[in-house]
């Protein structure tokens, strides 16, 4: 049975009807819907278990503990991490990246250098900006080929001596360019610097082993892989993860505090300061329970041939350009694309009154909206429930476009 | 989707203005001229003025931007023309949308709104 034939009735979202149609949602990149047992695991944990975490001496304060940490367990496991304690939970990838971008930023000195590329989404570019500013840092940028892969030679020449930082996505939240982790980090570590990689877009598509892929942090939202908003995760290497002097302070981050000075806790809580989310995190538990059930070989095939089919479909429609790599090289669950004479709002907004609800506008990649020549364009994404029959949909709407405006 | 079925967001008027803006173009002598972004979409309009005896001799738009910001920037090009510049500067999303005669989404009001806000800046207000 194919993947969204087995998984479309247990999200409830895909039963409404939206102006009129049944809804076509192609916008997981910019948040994936929920199955019911991650709804149902937070409602069942706001309802009969809520209470803080590693503080509290009575029944509902450790049951709350045990299942907030069981969460980590889960997400350990999940993505191949080496022990529990590299696994920090934060508010989402856009935290986890700031996180370390305050953290790193204060090693920073005059001249040292940030390599990011020019497909990140502004999430991995402004964070770094800041560090930079305050430091007397310099970011730049590797360019991309004319098919929107990285300038794999233009790596080595930007990676210098003084590179103290490499951070670069997985997967494209626009082009969807697949990037070669392990290689980079390879050559980040050669070079000296510490690599970041910004997994959104590949943790909830791809299956995900730290240990190969030998980067010194990763970091995720939970949002965007059938979990809740509101929690992210960021996986360090023991070693990165310890060489880190925490740049957020609070309650539970510490072992012992005197009014000018503190010892900081073990990790991973040392990166954890304040009351964490988690109903967040025991939904995040449910989200990885479901996709392991699937199986992410599963999960990324199915998109794959999703994204294939749009990248074809689309493609052969006179007057529409898809983005990114050609439909021969493997891409992420997105397909980003462009009708000649119409501006992507109007392209969403018309397919919206068809219940078909894709992503319009500069998809928070500014310098790569320039690198593709345009303002902004559409974008179809994809999920475990997305199904060959919504990419004809889409296909077919989008060829009767132009006659609309 | 059929013409009948498709809710009031894109009026005939905002279809006429998006096809054939009349508004649209350089302005020679301008004395005013400001541009500015939506943050949400990167739409880029710039509002162009002649301010004559105090009050607007001419406007026009240039930019690249979406069919609502597009129709509204020529619309309010054509309600300035000939006003005073304070009357003009007063101008709100009120009256684009009367002429526009469109149901817009909150989703897209900034599509409507950023031609008023850059005419004020175009106007030194």
């Amino acid at each position: 049975m194919r993947l969204d034939e087995q998984t479309r009735r247990d999200f409830p979202i895909l039963e409404r009807i939206v102006n009129g149609h049944p809804l076509v949602y192609l916008d997981s990149a910019a948040s994936s819907q929920k199955p019911r047992t991650v709804i149902e695991a937070m409602s069942q944990y706001y309802a009969r278990s809520h209470a803080n975490v590693h503080r509290s001496i009575h029944t509902l304060g450790e049951e709350a503990t045990e299942l907030y940490e069981a969460a980590r367990d889960r997400v350990h496991r999940f993505i191949g991490a080496a022990s529990r304690e590299e696994v920090v939970f934060t508010r989402g990838t856009t935290d986890g990246i700031n996180l370390l971008a305050e953290a790193l930023g204060r090693t920073l000195g005059p001249g040292d250098e940030i390599l990011i590329t020019e497909l990140e989404h502004h999430s991995n570019i402004v964070p770094w900006q800041m560090a930079a500013r305050d430091r007397g840092a310099i970011v730049r940028a590797v360019p991309l080929t004319r098919e929107g892969l990285l300038d794999l030679d233009a790596v080595d020449r930007l990676l210098g001596p003084r590179t103290r930082v490499f951070a670069f996505a997985h997967v494209s939240n626009v082009l969807g360019t697949i990037t070669p982790v392990a290689r980079l980090a390879e050559r980040a570590r050669r070079a000296g610097a510490v690599t970041v990689v910004d997994g959104a877009q590949a943790a909830p598509h791809l299956p995900l082993d730290m240990s190969m892929l030998q980067c010194d942090f990763y970091v995720f939202s939970a949002h965007k892989m059938l979990g809740p908003t509101g929690i992210g995760v960021l996986w360090g290497r023991r070693a990165a993860l310890e060489a880190l002097e925490p740049a957020r302070g609070g309650g539970e981050m510490i072992k012992e505090v005197w009014i000018d000075r503190a010892r900081w806790n073990d990790l991973p809580w040392r990166f954890e300061p304040g009351t964490p989310p988690i109903a967040e995190a025991v939904g995040l538990m449910a989200a990885v329970e479901y996709l392991e059930k699937l199986g992410m070989e599963q999960v990324a095939e199915h998109e794959r041939t999703l994204a294939r089919q749009t990248v074809e479909q689309l493609g052969a429609i006179p007057g529409v350009t898809v983005f990114g790599p050609p439909a021969t090289v493997e891409r992420g669950a997105v397909v980003a694309f462009g009708v000649e004479g119409l501006h992507p709002h109007d392209v969403a907004a018309l397919l919206d009154e068809q219940g078909i609800a894709v992503r319009a506008g500069h998809h928070c990649a500014q310098p790569l909206m320039r690198w593709c020549g345009v303002v902004g364009t559409a974008r179809a994404s994809f999920s475990v429930y997305s199904s060959p029959e919504e990419v004809s949909l889409l296909s077919h709407a989008v060829a009767s476009l132009r006659s609309h405006l | 989707m059929t013409p009948a079925a498709r809710p009031a967001l894109y009026s005939d008027t905002i279809r006429e203005r998006w096809r054939r803006p009349r508004f649209r173009g350089e302005l020679a002598g301008a004395t005013g001229v400001a541009e500015d972004v939506n943050p949400l979409c990167g739409d880029r309009v710039r509002m162009m003025v002649r301010v004559d005896d105090g009050s607007i001799a001419a406007a026009r738009f240039a930019g690249d931007s979406c069919a609502i910001c597009t129709a509204s920037a020529d619309v309010v090009a054509e309600l300035v023309e000939g006003r005073a510049a304070p009357a003009a500067a007063a101008l709100g999303a009120e009256d684009v949308l009367a002429v526009l005669q469109a149901d817009i989404r909150p989703s897209r009001l900034r599509c409507l709104t950023l031609p008023i806000s850059v005419l004020q800046q175009a106007l030194g207000r």
